[in-house]
């Protein structure tokens, strides 16, 4: 079954705690990955790559550059998502 | 018809000796912030890369390579002359005829050995080392030589914020040579050539010299820019960690080997974030010695793993007999992943 806004938040929030290490609390919708949680462009592909898995979505790597903010990664996985 | 005789070789083949040469300069991140908007900081998070070395004028592709080849013959405790083959992987020799590689067999030597040149970017190491392999086995050569080499400071583009900091010079050189028992495991190899635009040079060597200027980038000074490696990161970061770490565990199947039963893993120095991330990948116990000689040595191409084997032999880190995982992977692109016992 499609995971909602929140369920794909939730888990963005445990992928960019367990590869940042920065606070679940801290990732929310208007956060940038880079300019506010500190993930770096190398860290934004292993996010990347564990969202696909966790949402059983692709996520090609012309794509990957748009995904500015947790915002961007919530539509983009809602909308792609098997 | 007439019977043709087969040729009759040893056995198995194993790395009998490795040698290195890093060029005498040593670079640190301040040189490179000379001509890139950066930071130290932002180098070694990105990279892992503290120093690297770039050869000086006499340090060319054959020098470089003879002085690595010298070591690792006297390490395989072998004479020149014994020498059957000599195969050397670079990118980064700028005369295409004649390869490099005879004139480094008459210097070492040896004894009109066949030598040539192969280009397989940063998967070089692993292809010359099964093609070593092969000769061995099958008896076209007794000993082999395998060198990578590269000086890529010659086609790095020091503007470039996102390559600038990256490449080094360097040599490394097995001799490969006969066993009695299985020492180079199967080698899990290809190419994907649909992705050959994510590591490439800017523009080939005949537009640089004869293409229009004016489609042609230019550097701050206003010089037609020399050719040079670019890569596309993100692409290349996701490909290196999460396709190559599938590579690397079908090298060990292959071999029938566990991640428990590894002593070292040599990857390709491409950047330490990818040895990280694919060491999690992998999910390799504690145990396992890993080679991280991109910090000071940069990424060198094919020169990277023979390179690193020496420097973890030379250490202390890793000793003879080990059992090691080697992987290449790069421009192409291209891969070999391979279990060796180390020498």
């Amino acid at each position: 079954m499609a995971a909602t806004q929140e369920e794909i938040v939730e888990g963005l929030a445990e992928i960019v705690n367990e590869i940042a290490g920065i606070p679940v609390e801290d990732v929310q919708l208007d956060k940038s990955f880079t300019d506010d949680l500190d993930v770096d462009s190398l860290s934004m592909v292993e996010v990347v790559v564990a969202a696909e898995e966790r949402f059983d979505v692709k996520i090609p790597d012309e794509d990957v550059k748009n995904l500015k903010t947790v915002g961007d990664a919530t539509g983009y996985i809602l909308k792609h998502q098997a | 018809m007439s019977k043709i005789k087969p040729s009759k070789g040893a056995p198995y083949a194993r790395i009998l000796g490795v040698g290195g040469y890093r060029p005498i300069r040593v670079v640190p991140n301040e040189v490179i912030l000379e001509t890139i908007d950066s930071s130290d900081e932002w180098i070694r998070s990105r990279s892992g890369i503290e120093t690297r070395h770039w050869a000086g004028p006499d340090e060319t592709v054959a020098a470089m390579s003879i002085e690595a080849s010298g070591k690792a013959i006297a390490d395989a405790g072998i004479d020149a002359e014994q020498i059957g083959a000599v195969v050397v992987s670079t990118v980064s020799h700028f005369s295409q005829t004649p390869a490099v590689a005879t004139e480094i067999a008459d210097k070492l030597g040896t004894n009109k050995a066949a030598a040539f040149d192969i280009s397989a970017g940063c998967a070089g190491f692993g292809y010359g080392l099964t093609l070593a392999k092969g000769m061995v086995v099958e008896g076209s050569a007794e000993y082999v030589l395998v060198i990578g080499v590269e000086r890529l400071s010659d086609l790095t583009d020091l503007e470039d914020r996102a390559t600038a900091f990256l490449f080094g010079d360097g040599a490394g050189a097995v001799v490969v040579g006969p066993s009695q028992e299985p020492a180079i495991g199967p080698t899990v190899w290809g190419s994907e050539g649909d992705k050959s635009e994510t590591i490439k040079q800017t523009i080939p060597w005949d537009r640089f010299h004869f293409g229009d200027r004016a489609e042609l980038p230019l550097d701050s000074q206003g010089n037609v820019k020399f050719p040079a490696i670019t890569q596309e990161g993100q692409a290349v970061f996701r490909w290196a960690v999460f396709e190559m770490a599938k590579v690397a565990q079908q090298a060990l199947d292959a071999a029938g080997i566990s991640a428990d039963d590894l002593d070292v893993f040599i990857p390709h120095q491409a950047n330490v974030r990818i040895i990280d991330s694919m060491v999690k990948t992998l999910k390799l116990p504690e145990h396992v010695t890993v080679a991280r000689d991109i910090r000071t040595t940069g990424n060198t191409s094919a020169a990277s793993i023979p390179l690193a084997m020496e420097r973890l032999l030379a250490t202390g880190e890793a000793k003879s007999g080990d059992t090691a995982l080697v992987i290449g992977f790069g421009a192409g692109l291209v891969y070999a992943a391979t279990v060796v016992t180390l020498p």
